[in-house]
């Protein structure tokens, strides 16, 4: 027997033929599908005249183009939006495609509603029209976004045309120090490998700093690696995550419990397997990062200075003139101390409770700084629940954060929450693309305690200073 | 119109025309096709989206600096970009968009993954060159006289003016596409019966994958 990686073993697992040298037909174990990348691909069934034939692998989820207002029943006032979510539930109606649909309690972010409730399991292909689906890979699941023609064709048959990936294997040595987080140690990373230093690759994350985080933690970096233009992420699977999946999955009981655990016991990289490429990394100095310009791997440890196009090698030059033209930074300056007027807690990189709490624990005693409008919008229904029941939205209100209902909301700026012509904005997010959070808006991504600080403060603060 | 859905695909053996430089990089889809144009549930009016920040200012009023806006690029059919052309999100839209304004392929150094499937998926063809021969195109097409850029897709060649003839790297299956028009959806639909007895053997295998959807939500009811 060759020796495998992982992630060779999930395609191997999941090939229902080959189709060339490149490409195989790959079953998808769970499909999920969101109201603005899927209508095209429903009419294109219509078109053929077929139905889904299993339904059960799929799930709907309204989530970026919801309103976040904190109102007991929402309504969607944008006529085509509203049209995007009827159209939605009644594709899912008619193919039998279960739906968390406006107004469903636990609805949320795709990327935090499938997992919270058991839907993703170790060992499965998990794929939806959304990039950051590579989030799975924190449970040993293979995840990766698709375009809506893709989305078409898992819907008619539950597969995908497959061009394989090459294997990357990060190791992360060390502990992440206290005041940092797995989104530090993945923004540190793609500043280091670049915005396409993982193209072509399914990076496999492993090493005693990666062995330390929560699940949580580990969704974070696996939903980021794909800034570093990865075609998936994975850890393998150890106690952490199958402590986590068990605890979601009630189903997975007695003998399937047994047969569960002695299958996925298997999902590692054998030992001699060969990845084309490999990283090692020290997690025991990573500081707390912060993005500077518009692409994530223009990026910054706090105690930084903004980058002269001097300094950067040739082939960046012209993309650092850019974004300072954009970010209106002044080069070498300190990155620390740059006044912002927009706080948003969000998104499917840091929406969880894990990360609530982180925030809501820099926020408590304190109010936010005048001038300055912070959110928080919880990633899903069941996060909103949990925090309310921890009494985090108290904290948060009562530091004069708006505490919202769960939705994409001001990631992507596809609902009302979008950021005016020069706004600075701390952000949990993943992409401090120009535009992104509304023209000329200006991200800048950090930890959800980076920007609970930076909320208290006005100005982007190191959060293992702020309070002394 | 242009081939926008898999059924109504076409053959394309040759591309050829006059292209726009667009110096850029990590050009992604937000701003290829900025979010307020999403909100359809067809393909329909991305024309006017496409790379809207760029083209438009804040009162909608055309940008004249900007390339695509310059009356010496108005006939082209091509671009040439910078690296990572096409990051972040993986909406579809980005690539309808440019099909839309009447682009039929991009030469770049590097793509980023999901875009370059989406583009091909829909003919519009990208070309991966290397840097260096993507700067001397972009110097070509900024001469007034710039001679057309011709993409042989048969033959995996790009030519132009007095330059080399280029190779470049297409897989099999994408330049097939372009030569037979392949419905991919299709094709696999074909291929069902195999499907459905790959299902089975798999859901005996992982009997707790088997509705894995279907059954979390009805939990929850």
């Amino acid at each position: 027997m060759t020796s495998k990686t992982l992630y060779q073993k999930l395609v191997d697992s999941h090939t229902v033929r080959t189709i060339d040298e490149q490409n195989v037909l790959l079953f998808c174990d769970l499909h999920l599908m969101n109201e603005y990348t899927s209508p095209q691909a429903f009419t294109g069934l219509d078109e053929r005249n077929i139905k889904v034939p299993m339904p059960g692998q799929n799930v709907s989820v309204v989530s970026h183009i919801i309103p976040t207002h904190p109102v007991a029943v929402r309504v969607i006032s944008d006529k085509p939006s509203a049209l995007q979510a009827t159209n939605l539930a009644k594709n899912c109606s008619k193919h039998g495609i279960p739906l968390f649909d406006t107004n469903d309690a636990m609805q949320g972010i795709e990327h935090v509603v499938a997992p919270e409730h058991g839907m993703i399991r170790p060992g499965m292909v998990v794929i939806c029209g959304d990039s950051h689906t590579t989030t799975y890979g924190a449970l040993g699941a293979l995840g990766f976004g698709i375009g809506t023609s893709e989305v078409e064709h898992v819907l008619a048959t539950q597969t995908l045309v497959y061009r394989t990936a090459q294997n990357m294997r990060i190791r992360v040595n060390g502990v992440l120090p206290k005041g940092t987080t797995s989104k530090d140690l993945i923004l540190m990373i793609i500043g280091q490998i670049g915005a396409q230093g993982a193209r072509g690759f399914v990076v496999e994350f492993c090493g005693t700093a990666i062995d330390a985080l929560s699940v949580e933690a580990r969704f974070t970096l696996c939903n980021m690696t794909v800034e570093a233009g990865s075609r998936g992420a994975l850890i393998a699977p150890d106690q952490t995550a199958i402590d986590y999946v068990l605890a979601k999955c009630p189903d997975i009981v007695g003998v399937t419990r047994e047969h569960a655990l002695s299958h996925w016991k298997d999902l590692y990289s054998d030992k001699d397997a060969e990845f084309e490429k490999e990283f090692t990394f020290d997690a025991s100095n990573v500081e707390p990062h912060v993005t500077w310009g518009t692409s994530p791997d223009q990026v910054l440890p706090i105690s930084g200075k903004v980058p002269t196009p001097i300094q950067v090698a040739p082939e960046f030059k012209r993309s650092t003139e850019q974004a300072l033209a954009y970010t209106k930074l002044t080069a070498g300056d300190a990155i620390e101390g740059t006044p912002i007027q927009h706080v948003f807690i969000g998104s499917c990189t840091n929406a969880r409770i894990e990360d609530l709490r982180a925030a809501s624990g820099i926020v408590e005693g304190h109010k936010v700084a005048q001038g300055v409008r912070a959110m928080v919008v919880p990633g899903s229904g069941a996060v909103k629940q949990q925090a309310e029941k921890e009494g985090l939205d108290k904290i948060f209100i009562d530091a004069g954060f708006e505490w919202r209902k769960p939705g994409c909301s001001m990631c992507l700026a596809m609902n009302d929450d979008v950021l005016t012509d020069g706004t600075r904005c701390a952000s949990t997010t993943n992409r401090n693309f120009e535009g992104r959070q509304g023209r000329g808006a200006i991200t800048h991504l950090m930890s959800p305690a980076m920007a609970a600080a930076a909320a208290i403060t006005g100005k982007i603060t190191d959060v293992r200073h702020f309070g002394n | 119109m242009y081939a926008i859905s898999e059924t109504d695909m076409s053959t394309i053996k040759k591309i050829q025309g006059k292209a726009t430089p667009i110096r850029i990089d990590n050009l992604d889809t937000d701003q290829i096709m900025p979010k307020q144009f999403l909100r359809g549930i067809d393909k329909s009016g991305l024309i006017e989206g496409l790379l809207y920040d760029l083209r438009f200012d804040t009162k909608g009023q055309i940008k004249p600096d900007f390339v695509l806006n310059q009356t010496k690029y108005k006939d082209a059919n091509l671009m040439l970009g910078g690296s990572n052309f096409g990051c972040g999100s993986s909406r579809e839209h980005a690539v309808w968009g440019l099909l839309q304004f009447g682009v039929k392929a991009i030469i770049a150094p590097s793509f980023a993954e999901i875009f370059y499937s989406n583009a091909m998926g829909n003919q519009l063809l990208l070309v991966s060159l290397p840097t260096e021969q993507v700067e001397n195109l972009m110097q070509l097409a900024q001469r007034t006289d710039a001679p057309e850029i011709v993409i042989d897709v048969e033959n995996s060649q790009v030519t132009c003016g007095d330059l080399d003839p280029m190779h470049f790297e297409i897989s099999k299956r994408h330049q097939e596409m372009f030569l037979k028009g392949v419905d991919v959806v299709g094709m696999s639909l074909s291929y069902m019966d195999e499907i459905n007895t790959f299902a089975r053997k798999h859901w005996a295998r992982e009997p707790w994958v088997k509705d894995v959807a279907a059954l979390a939500k009805s939990r929850l009811a």
